[in-house]
């Protein structure tokens, strides 16, 4: 391993080795190594293969930015090399590469295959024939692509968490502003939260041999209690919901004021061969050097539009790097330009890079003049470093509503206008020296402060004061505009890192009249990348300025929009969570060998193993279910009766007390939303039952008008308070007398009568309802005493044969009754007329109730499909679903239920039929997985059509 | 969409807290035509500015409320019960 001696700020623990593999082979690195480091430091230069042409590619920002070095990290993919920590033991591999990183069989496309490669090639050269498209797909994804997701991964290692955060502040980059930022809020009392992506605090300050304002500003920023959030991502602005993901952890920061210290991306130049193993940005270079102690190269050139490639020279030569030659952009040399001649250094004004040079990796560049003059020199080296200027990373900014122009002096779009809430410190607003900075930050924290409402007359005149000394002290620093591209006729020249687009494709999807930069960037793909257009946006801006002759101004900017950062699904999706309702009874189903399965939210027993002879049972004999999914409703008041009467199309008011009523809720659309029996107990309080399904939504939907209507009437929803069970059968009365003193005789306690009784000691309300076509009880009760019910039914009725039945059994015993189910044979668009429940509508109550108008309208038209039973005589089951034909075999209707009946031995079943069909004995065809059956209609019960076994 | 809403019973919650019952629309006080009918079930103002809406407080009291919102900024003005808002300004 080849180190530079001790840095100042380096990370690394020189004393800590660290081993991992890399494509299988043993790397040592140090622990506060990245994985690019040390692969670095041990030699490695080619690190990823691109996305089209398979072209080498090696470290070039070291910051997380670029997409050159992703590589797979246990199985993972999408881990960036440059910013992922080494830990022991750690198996990294090469992404995108077959058969290896070194030797890549696609390789081909980018010798062989360019011009038959254009944008959108992939739709327009492999259309046809249409049916090879499968195989032109499996072969294009397998040749692109940012690694292979497991097919089946074990049970997640790890587990995302929400957290939320409210604080007063967030302060998002932990540079110099940022930090700046951060404390001065803090230090006047504000909440604040700090979060940078970072391991440490510093930001660009970390290069800096001179650490004297960083290490103010760190204590500074702990003193002030800040809290400081490293390694963490701000991913979006959503109305002021920041999201920051911090490795397993999604933090959802909501502060009442944002500052953004988000800094600047350096930019690459343009230039044949600008992705070649070698070209690096000149800060990259920098952290590499000064975070891990690695020099980046022996023999440089550096080319540059600002200081900041200036600086990155000097830097380098300090720690022994050779600079070749600078080149810079600006025609004017500066004052770093000449500390460089001074020391030696050949700085050449006007001058840019024309192509990179060497097969694996650099080996020579070529520069010449910007403007295309004389004077082209061929430099032998070992890496390029180029600065393309620094484009502010606004894009959050953008995303909370600021707006940008493009500033022709910078070379970049700048920030113009800011949106309420939010505030920009630091390089983002265009202060590149270190003090400016810190004062933006401190002006921003305290501006930050003061939109709090707090602050007070002292930090007031503190604001006032900063705000002055950086107007006085700006200036707009010297910086060169770069070309939109040097050298395209020496080579392929990339604007796109990520998707491999090189400057022509940009050329030529203009040409095709892509000529907008939104449609480019849809065409080309340019800027759609891991990088989100960190490297590529503002080239992919000069490219089409240049193009078209236009302004960059009038090119403009594609759209920001998060994610800022490519973050994976698993935190965006947080815990898995899937909670799941059982009824106090769960134990004796399970203990029963039920089996259970999901009901909506409710976990509930299907059958107990012979769902045909548990139906059996219950018309034979008795059975018993566990119905305390159903939704239960106390409606108490005056007005209570009033109420019922307009949410529901038939009457409540007159029913009498102890008696039932059965009803369906219609909406003003006048279509089906639930139904359930409604018991009167008194003169003020009903009893309302509803679907399982339904029963948070009828909660809803009753408090809903009530909230509306203001009536004298309390809600309360005893769903879960109350369990129920379903004792019915031939000889269910006669358990009945087993488990309670109350007079269950047909006089008195006949059908739709509801009575309040103990069963077994506990005090129950019982329902007496035809809910599975039998005599039956449904018994209502508290939850405590759910297994002691339910053991006292079971004991009393095993001498009669009793036999708990479960959802399934429960649904050939309702359809033997053409009992709907709301939700299986109703859909949204179902109307009482159409579901043959015409009967329900009272039309002539004089009270407006919720659907009427609707109904009235409907009562007059004949509804296309009504809901009917049928039977099929040859024995099969249609699938639910299936297809009702009409007599031109068109699609007409469709079965929405079908069982095989134990007691009536035939197929049963309901489906929607054209209207015309809807009577008793009309047949109908069937059309179920490519076979056709016929069918008969049926409008009355199957089972005791007139209902004398329910009132026996 | 992402803001804080402040249930009159339970005071300032995430707005996932809430169920949005959508803008608040006045039920025809007499019979209405079929259109008119339709009007009232399936067209909505969809108001890009302020408006008065009902949320429903899902995950706290289970109480309705109205709110007046800018849906554009998500700014909320008032939340207040039904019956003590305050009256719309003309």
């Amino acid at each position: 391993m080849s180190r530079l001696p001790e840095q100042p700020g380096e990370r690394i623990a020189r004393h800590k080795q660290i081993t991992f593999t890399f494509d299988g082979k043993q790397v040592k690195a140090y622990e506060g190594d990245t994985i690019g480091s040390a692969l670095y430091a041990a030699g490695q230069r080619t690190f990823s293969r691109s996305f089209k042409y398979h072209r080498r590619r090696g470290l070039m920002c070291c910051a997380g930015q670029c997409p050159n070095c992703m590589v797979s990290v246990d199985g993972a993919p999408g881990a960036r090399a440059c910013t992922e920590p080494v830990r022991q033991g750690m198996q990294v591999e090469h992404l995108n590469a077959r058969p290896s990183l070194e030797f890549d069989v696609m390789r081909a496309t980018d010798l062989f295959g360019g011009p038959f490669t254009p944008p959108g090639f992939y739709y327009k050269t492999f259309i046809r024939p249409r049916r090879l498209w499968p195989l032109y797909e499996k072969v294009l994804r397998n040749a692109a692509g940012l690694g292979i997701l497991r097919e089946h991964q074990e049970e997640r290692e790890w587990r995302t968490e929400y957290r939320r955060r409210h604080a007063d502040v967030l302060v998002v980059g932990g540079g110099v502003a940022g930090m700046a930022a951060a404390a001065a809020a803090a230090e006047r009392g504000a909440d604040v939260v700090l979060v940078d992506e970072g391991p440490e605090l510093g930001g660009r300050a970390l290069i800096e041999s001179d650490r004297q304002q960083l290490g103010r500003l760190v204590s500074a920023v702990k003193a002030g209690g800040v809290e400081v959030l490293t390694r963490a991502c701000a991913l979006a602005y959503f109305d002021g919901l920041v999201p920051v993901w911090q490795g397993d952890i999604l933090h959802q920061v909501r502060a009442r004021q944002v500052v953004f210290a988000t800094g600047t991306i350096e930019q690459p130049l343009v230039f044949a061969g600008n992705d070649l193993p070698g070209i690096m940005l000149a800060d990259g270079a920098r952290r590499l050097a000064a975070l891990y102690a690695v020099a980046p190269g022996n023999r440089a050139v550096v080319a540059t539009t600002t200081d900041r490639g200036l600086h990155a020279a000097l830097a380098l030569e300090r720690v022994g790097v050779q600079i070749a030659a600078v080149a810079q952009l600006r025609p004017d040399p500066g004052p770093v330009a000449e500390e460089l001649s001074r020391r030696g250094i050949d700085v050449l004004a006007g001058y840019t890079v024309l192509e990179a040079r060497g097969r694996k990796q650099v080996d020579g560049v070529v520069i010449g003049a910007v403007n295309g003059g004389a004077g082209e020199r061929t430099i032998a080296c070992d890496l390029i470093l180029v600065s393309g200027g620094a484009m502010p990373a606004s894009s959050l900014l953008l995303q909370a509503g600021a707006q940008t122009r493009y500033d022709d002096t910078r070379g970049h779009f700048a920030l113009t206008d800011m949106p309420a809430a939010v505030f920009a410190a630091g390089e983002v607003i265009g202060f590149d020296e270190a003090e400016l900075v810190e004062r933006s930050g401190r002006l921003a924290g305290l501006d930050a402060v003061h939109a709090l409402g707090r602050g007070d007359a002292e930090s007031q005149a503190a604001a006032e004061t900063v705000r002055a000394e950086l107007s006085a002290g700006a200036r707009s620093a010297s910086v060169a505009v770069a070309p939109g591209v040097s050298g395209s006729d020496r080579g392929k020249c990339f604007a796109c890192l990520c998707e491999d687009v090189t400057t022509k494709d940009i050329a030529y999807s203009i040409e095709e009249g892509y000529d907008s930069i939104e449609l480019a960037k849809r065409y080309t793909t340019v800027t759609m990348g891991p990088c989100q257009g960190r490297m590529c946006q503002l080239p992919s801006v000069r490219l089409m300025a240049q193009q078209t002759g236009q302004s960059l101004g009038d090119v403009g900017t594609t759209t920001a929009r998060p994610p800022w950062v490519s973050v994976p699904m698993g935190v965006l999706a947080g815990r898995p969570f899937e909670p799941a309702k059982r009824s106090s009874i769960h134990g004796r189903h399970r203990e029963l060998n039920g089996s259970v399965k999901w009901a909506g939210d409710w976990r509930r027993p299907y059958d107990y193993g012979d769902p045909q002879g548990e139906a059996l049972a219950v018309n034979r004999a008795a059975g018993v279910i566990d119905v305390s999914t159903l939704g239960k409703l106390l409606v108490q008041g005056p007005d209570a009766g009033a109420f019922l009467d307009r949410l529901y199309p038939n009457r409540f008011s007159n029913l009498k007390p102890g008696r039932i009523r059965y009803g369906v809720i219609s909406s003003d659309a006048g279509r089906i939303v639930d139904d359930g029996t409604i018991c009167r107990l008194d003169e003020e309080t009903f009893y309302v039952t509803t679907t399982s399904s339904g029963a948070g939504a009828v909660e809803e939907w009753f408090s809903w008008w009530l909230a509306d209507w203001g009536m004298r009437v309390h809600l309360t929803d005893l769903t879960q308070g109350l369990s129920a069970v379903n004792l019915a059968g031939p000889k269910a009365r006669e358990i009945m007398a087993r488990v309670t003193d109350l007079d269950c005789s047909n006089e008195a306690f006949p059908y739709l009568d509801g009575q309040q009784a103990p069963i077994a000691g506990v005090p129950c309300l019982i329902l007496r309802i035809g809910f599975v076509g039998e005599v039956g009880y449904e018994i209502h009760f508290p939850s405590a005493h759910g297994e002691h019910v339910w053991d006292a039914l079971l004991e009393a009725g095993s001498e009669f044969g009793i036999r708990p039945f479960g959802l399934e059994p429960q649904r050939i015993l309702r359809l033997q009754k053409m009992h709907i189910i709301v939700g299986q044979d109703t859909d949204s668009e179902s109307t009482p007329y159409g579901a043959a429940m015409s009967w329900i509508v009272k039309l002539d109550k004089e009270e407006d109730f919720i659907g009427k108008w609707a109904l009235e309208h409907y009562a007059e038209e004949v509804p296309t499909t009504s809901l009917v039973g049928f039977t099929l005589a040859d024995g099969h089951v249609p699938t639910e679903g299936s297809v009702v034909l009409d007599e031109r075999g068109s699609p007409a209707g469709q079965v929405t239920s079908s069982r095989f009946s134990p007691v009536l031995r035939r197929v049963i079943g309901m489906a929607w039929v054209p209207t015309p069909l809807a009577h008793d004995g009309a047949r109908i065809t069937i059309s179920d997985e490519g076979q056709t059956f016929s069918g008969e209609i049926q409008t009355q019960p199957f089972y005791d059509p007139a209902g004398e076994v329910l009132r026996s | 969409m992402s803001f804080l809403l402040t249930c009159p019973n339970c005071g300032v919650r995430e707005v996932t807290d809430f169920a949005f019952g959508g803008e608040i629309s006045s039920r025809p006080k007499a019979r209405p035509s079929f259109r008119e009918l339709n009007t009232y079930n399936y067209f909505r103002r969809n108001t890009a500015g302020v408006q008065r809406e009902w949320w429903f407080h899902r995950s706290g009291c289970r109480a309705w409320f109205i709110a007046e919102r800018n849906t554009t900024t998500q700014e909320v003005l008032f939340t207040a019960l039904p019956g003590s808002e305050p009256e719309p300004a003309a």
